[in-house]
């Protein structure tokens, strides 16, 4: 069952469409990656989902239903531009933020002590926003943004402007967060991080949906037929050798031990092209390694956008 | 659930800008220095330069001489025939010379002399010139040989005051303030109106922009629809406005029925008494009567608290109108700078108002003061400035069922504005492009 499917979905402004026909279908309990250069439309998107804007034609629906102002608060949403009232004492500003979404006072208090514990900030609590750094005012607001217990949960950049240390702890409270039955939605330019904890993505450029899909097979299936050859030699005579049985080849970085690399897609399929293949770089150099190419999430984004663009 | 949800947006709006040390402070510390500024006049009379001045007179005609008489700043001594104005000036206890020529009874215009050491105050020439006036008045008088003279001019001297009494036909007779008193009230609740308009409405398009500028505005409307968010920040503010209005309006009238009768002299307040009593013929001859009146009307505590009453709701209603204006304008713009442009939407209009209620104030009944009291975004100001002097119910009324309805379609607008407004960062939009707004679905 899906929790979110957006159908259809197109949102002009005065001067540029922001959504052109934009559809995709988040499965229930998974992290699901919003991807896209600055632009896109993203935001738009997200906003249409938060019932903030309203689109101009086709619909989203949640559960099932068309999304309605109470869906929104089964939504938490961390925004990528932290916005915290600067001079509000940071226990009142958590506690307004969870009464907004439906929580009593009490309860709110009650569940923002045990946060406030578990990321070791109670001092915090009687201090103004202004007084804190950039770091500590996002995790309030990931508290803010979570505290609800919101079934579907949009992070806008979640990382961004957190240390190592932070991030990580950021990232298992997310995916423990799945784990308890959330459904993430995560933007981010971070592709390493999408790599990490995305189960599918849908990759957004000038308004349309130019790509969706589950990450392992995205990544796979974008390389097929690539494989990656790690050696010791001359790579200019390994390439004029396999220049019959393969092309496109392309430089990677060297290894761990400076051995270098390189990638290359291979002109048949099966089994004994392969063999041919690594027969005949086994004759001119000195192999170290063969492996089916999987791209990088970063591959794919720039090689999805630009072919967009060429289109 | 959304009804509460503006509740919470409200509570918050409110509680932040009242427990601001800065609101505490001005509204405590306000009718302490208007009372002050009110009493500062009389108290530097009191406490500045009691010393009086002497004045050497030169009356060879002795026709003036003989009928001045000293005052607490001036003390006349006749000169001696020997005295010159040069020896007369170099004597330190002589402050100035007074030099009278002989033909002043006869002469149609005269003009005297005094010469002085240093700058002579503008009293001392007052009293002098108004006591020379009167005697030379009388003695002309004289010439004409009246029998009983004095004892006519003492009967035919006159001190009259108007009391206005406004005459409804169902209602008996109600006394209305003086016109002087009601101008004085009008034009004074007009410019705390005018003050709080501009001052609060702008506090709502400030703070909009701040929260705009650091995106808790992305936030909240995840919780609440725009339109709400701004009805509660504008509520939240009016709630303010109303409660600074209120304490200040409990504070004075506390002060004016306490503490004035405290400072005034004993005599003053019997004849203020006997004025609330309505009875004029007690008053004694030593006070102005108009100033008797309007301490009067100041000291009844129920008048002020029905004006400020009604004042108030006038407040609240243009203040409702006038700030979802200011909001439109806050979710337009990204800084201050850019928005005082189009801050002249609303600036203007309260401007407009308070020229309009002055010259309601000068003609209560005309026909400008009518119009602009019943057209929305004047009413409120130059209504404010009429009612002191006692207008017709119904025409309160049309205004403020007009004022309510001008308020329901900006705030509708407003919304409109706003929704797409808070979204929109970077150039500074046209007026053009924010009336496209209103038609974004």
């Amino acid at each position: 069952m899906d929790i979110l499917q957006v159908e259809n979905v197109s949102k002009a402004y005065a001067s540029h469409l922001a959504l052109d026909d934009v559809s995709l279908s988040v499965p229930t309990g998974q992290v699901y990656g919003l991807l896209g250069p600055n632009g896109a439309g993203k935001t738009t998107l997200i906003r249409i989902i938060n019932h903030i804007t309203a689109p101009d034609s086709g619909q989203v629906l949640f559960d099932g239903h068309r999304i309605t102002q109470a869906d929104v608060a089964n939504i938490g949403y961390l925004p990528e531009e932290r916005g915290l009232y600067k001079k509000m004492k940071v226990g009142e500003q958590a506690i307004f933020f969870a009464r907004l979404k439906g929580l009593s006072k009490t309860d709110a208090t009650r569940q923002l002590r045990e946060w406030f514990d578990k990321f070791d900030i109670t001092s915090w609590w009687d201090k103004k926003v202004e007084e804190l750094s950039k770091g500590m005012a996002q995790k309030i607001q990931f508290i803010v943004t979570v505290l609800h217990r919101p079934r579907l949960l949009i992070f806008d950049e979640p990382f961004s402007g957190f240390d190592p240390i932070n991030a990580n702890l950021l990232k298992e409270e997310i995916l423990k967060l799945r784990d308890e039955g959330s459904t993430i939605i995560f933007s981010t330019h971070n592709m390493a991080s999408v790599e990490e904890i995305c189960d599918n993505i849908t990759l957004i450029n000038k308004s349309r949906n130019i790509l969706s899909g589950n990450v392992e097979e995205l990544r796979r299936r974008f390389f097929a037929d690539r494989y990656d050859l790690t050696f010791t030699g001359d790579s200019r005579m390994l390439m004029e050798r396999l220049q019959n049985m393969a092309g496109e080849f392309s430089i990677l970085d060297p290894d761990g031990q400076g051995r270098p690399r390189i990638s290359l897609h291979i002109n048949e399929t099966g089994p004994e092209a392969r063999r041919a293949l690594l027969a005949a770089a086994n004759d001119t150099v000195d192999l170290y390694g063969f492996s089916e190419s999987i791209a990088s999430m970063n591959d794919i984004f720039i090689r999805a956008v630009s072919e967009d663009a060429n289109r | 659930m959304s009804k509460s949800k503006i509740g919470i947006v409200i509570e918050r709006e409110y509680l932040e800008r009242v427990k601001k040390k800065s609101f505490i402070f001005t509204t405590l510390l306000m009718p302490v220095l208007m009372l002050v500024l009110m009493l500062l006049p009389a108290l530097l009379i009191a406490f500045v330069d009691k010393s009086e001045t002497r004045v050497l007179v030169v009356d060879n005609s002795r026709t003036i001489l003989p009928y001045l008489s000293d005052s607490q700043e001036v003390k006349f001594v006749p000169a001696t025939p020997d005295v010159t104005v040069d020896s007369a000036l170099r004597n330190s206890d002589i402050g100035a010379v007074l030099v009278i020529p002989d033909n002043i009874i006869d002469a149609k215009r005269s003009s005297i002399r005094l010469y002085t050491n240093g700058p002579s105050s503008i009293t001392s020439e007052g009293t002098i010139t108004s006591q020379i006036n009167s005697i030379v008045e009388k003695e002309r008088l004289k010439r004409y040989d009246i029998a009983d003279l004095d004892r006519i001019m003492e009967d035919i001297k006159s001190d009259v005051s108007i009391s206005t009494v406004r005459y409804d036909s169902d209602n008996e007779e109600e006394e209305s303030l003086s016109t002087g008193v009601s101008y004085a009230i009008g034009i004074a609740m007009t410019f705390v109106l005018y003050m709080f308009l501009l001052i609060y409405g702008q506090m709502v398009m400030t703070s909009i922009i701040e929260e705009k500028g650091n995106r808790v505005l992305e936030v909240v409307v995840t919780s609440v629809k725009p339109a709400q968010l701004m009805m509660g920040k504008i509520i939240g503010v009016a709630l303010v406005a109303v409660t600074q209005m209120v304490l200040w309006g409990a504070l004075l009238a506390v002060m004016s029925a306490y503490l004035l009768p405290a400072v005034m002299p004993d005599a003053a307040m019997a004849d203020v008494a006997a004025v609330q009593a309505g009875n004029l013929n007690a008053v004694s001859d030593t006070e102005s009567i108009e100033f008797i009146t309007a301490i009067a009307s100041l000291t009844q505590v129920g008048n002020i608290l029905s004006l400020v009453g009604l004042m108030t709701i006038f407040l609240i209603l243009g203040f409702l109108i006038y700030s979802s204006i200011f909001a439109a304008v806050g979710s337009a713009v990204d800084n201050i700078q850019d928005a005082s442009q189009l801050t002249s939407f609303a600036v203007f209009p309260i401007v407009f108002g308070l020229i309009f209620a002055m010259v309601a104030a000068a003609d209560p009944m005309g026909p400008i003061a009518f119009w602009a009291s019943i057209f929305p975004l004047t009413s409120p100001m130059v209504m404010v400035a009429r009612i002191p002097f006692g207008i017709p119910a119904w025409e309160i009324w049309l205004s403020l069922a007009l004022l309510v309805l001008g308020f329901i379609g900006m705030v509708w607008l407003a919304g409109k504005i706003y929704r797409v407004g808070i979204f929109m960062y970077g150039k500074k939009p046209s007026l053009k492009e924010i009336i496209r707004w209103i038609s974004y679905k």
